[in-house]
């Protein structure tokens, strides 16, 4: 963490969101005093919002190996998973009604899933492996002519287990599916290097505020051939796909955010963090890691303490000024999904804390965290008698 | 046209010599609540609060609402004061009601003449209105017997008054006829009802509420605050007093039979309940217990748990269902925050089999293990201080 908060604070929760860097928080003021026009508009004042817009999605375009054409802006992740899904399967529904995804899978994508079922549509939830793997095979074996859609996440949100993507792909080209494969890059995206055409997707959505951008503004990558039908109505932005006046600041942001992105560099950095980590956790007596040790994402590491429960411990670390999320940030009080899908006990979902890294973490971060685990270990009651 | 609420006080026309004092204490309290609104004048007049407008900055709408949650009020209209002649009492006053006769077919007029100086009689009063509304209104007739809606022309010392229909008040007593007592509030459904019933008698509230960080959490906390600031809109401001609860759970979970946690707990509660109602001037304590609803509220563990306090402890939802407990927190706009899932400190430490017939003393055998005193008084003088309105 930089200035203040450097001093007080230590933030281990940046999966559910982060800090916005220095130059988003730049770009974002500049487009609101400067660039105010609405990119629309004829004259000057617009074309300067409008130019913006094209550079950031010049940018993306670039970093994912796309085609500036295959980017679209719109308001959040979960909004984009929303128009991957539903859209892809309103272009989709004479040929087939069948989806297939997984039960750990981001609320926006679960949630959608369940409203399509009450539409008619047949879904198969693939489950993960007790380590917390996929099974490529069992999502390819339950792929059938009238499925229509495969959405897999590329990085699990709590375990920060990586799933074959790329792999469910080509297996889908060598079934000669029709099936259109959306993956859901929001953990993935600006963390780890994503080339959509490696990952062999046709929609791939993602998010600002996970990487240091701002909250309210998402992206959609959707391969320039498929042609996706549109949920909101309106003034025809966004090539007609996402009606509603451009977030020309919020869109300025992230370009600010992914301008002081190095992606092969903080991977790296945070793979060494992971790794420290890692193992002055596992060497804590009493402590389990949910989060598979081999083909996970090293921004994110899950561990369940014995006995003692999230919330609370959650709260504990709280008074030390110590940030982390119980489960995920978005199922405020409910009990991982996640975790009690690969089959862990009751016990140990209820008492998984997730910790989640940014480049502004440090080796001294994770020692203090551990102290206070181990201050919570002997000072707070366990759970039951 | 002037319009102005009218209000008619409940109960309060039961009581004999005290009559004057309970009023008095019903206009304070409607002042406190509308004054937000805007410059008004409360007036009490022969037997009736009036609020008048005093410019035309006031919020009439949220007047209205605001007097809705008064508790004394057992009705109220909206009325136009007029000038007292009968040509100006047509003129304004007809236009006036076409709102409130849009959707009906009969009504009546029903006058009365309390400043008898007025040129005409009751009779010739409705009468001469009621021909004046069927002139302009066709689609009404006069039904004497069984009208929808019934306007009623008053003649008053200053005004002539003109209405139709009436707002049903809050009920009730004024807040602090009743004096003062003490709501333990957890964040669950019952115990904001249980503050509403009583504050609804006129009793005026002071709260307390207990949290565990890091068992409980700030948002725990919050929610306690936005319940009460619902129940303030009825009650008129509440002082909380949050008590930091976490060392007596964590004694008696480490030194108590797991079958008594609960009961424990709730005695350090009520004990230092009394204390905070004692330094509050509080006449009584208040719980939204139910009989049975939980393992800590069977008739012998209310025994258990009431005899630690020498106050009254007031419970209002003692015989009400769950269903009737949730009608009212519905009403009253509780129930939505009520039922968001947060830890409160009642749940954190729940034993799986709780005792459902505790004995008293084995009950007291238990906690005497534990520092009683020093528990108690390290709780009370950690409370924190909030004003609730």
């Amino acid at each position: 963490m930089n200035g203040k908060c450097l001093q007080t604070m230590i933030y281990l929760d940046n999966s559910a969101t982060t800090k916005p860097c220095e130059r988003a928080i730049s770009a974002l003021n500049s487009a609101l005093i400067e660039n105010w026009g609405n990119p629309s508009s004829l004259y000057k004042l617009g074309l300067e919002a409008e130019n913006i817009i094209s550079s950031v999605r010049t940018e993306i375009a670039d970093m994912i190996n796309a085609r500036e054409d295959e980017i679209f802006f719109l308001g959040s992740g979960t909004e984009a998973n929303n128009l991957s899904i539903i859209g892809a399967v309103n272009l989709m529904k004479r040929r087939g009604n069948k989806i297939v995804t997984t039960s750990v899978e981001h609320p926006s994508v679960l949630n959608t899933c369940k409203y399509l079922e009450q539409q008619g549509f047949e879904v198969t939830y693939i489950k993960p492996e007790s380590d917390g793997n996929l099974s490529c095979e069992k999502v390819l074996s339950a792929v059938d002519e009238k499925t229509v859609l495969v959405s897999v996440m590329l990085v699990n949100n709590e375990t920060g287990c990586i799933f074959p993507v790329a792999k469910i792909a080509e297996g889908l080209k060598q079934k000669k599916s029709i099936a259109i494969m959306h993956t859901d890059c929001v953990q993935g995206f600006g963390k780890m290097p994503l080339d959509v055409t490696e990952l062999g997707v046709d929609l791939l959505t993602a998010s600002g505020h996970k990487i240091h951008g701002p909250k309210g503004i998402g992206f959609l990558y959707k391969k320039k051939t498929l042609q996706l039908k549109p949920i909101i109505f309106g003034g025809g932005q966004e090539k007609g796909l996402r009606s509603g006046t451009e977030a020309v600041p919020l869109i300025a942001a992230l370009g600010g955010a992914i301008d002081d992105l190095s992606v092969t560099d903080s991977f790296n950095k945070i793979k060494r963090l992971h790794a420290y980590a890692y193992n002055k956790l596992s060497a804590i007596d009493g402590i389990l890691i949910n989060s598979p040790k081999e083909n996970s994402l090293p921004f994110i590491i899950n561990i369940s303490v014995k006995g003692l429960r999230s919330e609370t411990l959650l709260h504990f670390l709280e008074s030390k000024e110590i940030y982390v999320s119980s489960g995920s940030a978005c199922s405020k009080g409910k009990g991982s999904h996640v975790l009690t899908e690969m089959g862990l006990s009751a016990d140990r979902t209820d008492s998984a804390l997730r910790i989640s890294f940014s480049k502004f973490n440090t080796d001294n971060d994770i020692d203090l965290l551990c102290e206070a685990l181990a201050v919570a270990q002997n000072s707070l009651r366990k759970k039951g008698y | 046209m002037k319009e102005i609420i009218l209000i008619k006080n409940g109960e309060l026309a039961l009581k004999g010599l005290n009559r004057s004092t309970f009023e008095d204490v019903l206009v304070k309290n409607l002042k406190y609540r509308i004054k937000k609104c805007g410059p008004c004048e409360i007036k009490k007049s022969q037997s009736t609060i009036m609020v008048e407008p005093k410019s035309d900055d006031f919020d009439f709408k949220a007047a209205l609402k605001a007097t809705e949650k008064v508790f004394g009020i057992a009705a109220f209209s909206r009325a136009a004061a007029l000038p007292k002649n009968m040509d100006d009492i047509k003129e304004f006053g007809v236009p006036y009601l076409a709102d409130a006769l849009k959707n009906i077919k009969t009504f009546k007029v029903e006058s009365k003449r309390s400043d008898k100086k007025f040129p005409l009689g009751s009779l010739e009063i409705s009468a001469e209105f009621g021909g004046a509304l069927l002139e302009k209104y066709h689609h009404l007739s006069v039904d004497v017997h069984n009208p929808e809606a019934v306007v009623v022309v008053e003649i008053r010392d200053n005004y002539a008054y003109v209405r139709c229909g009436q707002i049903k008040g809050a009920g009730g007593m004024p807040v602090s006829t009743g004096g003062r007592a003490e709501i333990l509030i957890s964040g669950g459904i019952d115990s904001p009802v249980a503050a509403w019933m009583m504050a609804k008698r006129g009793i005026q509230l002071a709260a307390v509420h207990f949290a565990s960080p890091p068992y409980t959490s700030a948002r725990a906390e919050q929610k306690v605050h936005r319940l009460l600031s619902k129940v303030a809109q009825y009650s008129g401001p509440i002082g909380l007093h949050t008590i930091p609860f976490t060392e007596i759970q964590e004694q008696i979970a480490e030194h108590c039979k797991e079958e008594y946690f609960t009961l424990i707990m709730r005695r350090f509660m009520m004990r230092i309940a009394e204390k905070m109602a004692i330094k509050e001037h509080c006449g009584a304590l208040i719980t939204g217990e139910s009989v049975g609803q939980v393992a800590s509220q069977t008739l012998p563990a209310l025994n258990v748990t009431n005899s630690v306090v020498e106050m009254p402890v007031l419970r209002p939802l003692i015989g009400m269902d769950k269903d009737e407990i949730i009608d009212i927190s519905r009403k009253i706009d509780t129930f939505d925050i009520s039922i968001e899932p947060f830890e409160d400190c009642c749940t954190v430490f729940t034993p799986k089999h709780p005792k459902t017939r505790p004995e008293l003393s084995k009950c007291i055998e238990a906690e005497s293990v534990l520092d009683i005193d020093s528990l108690v008084e390290r709780a009370v003088s950690g409370a924190t201080f909030m004003m609730i309105d």
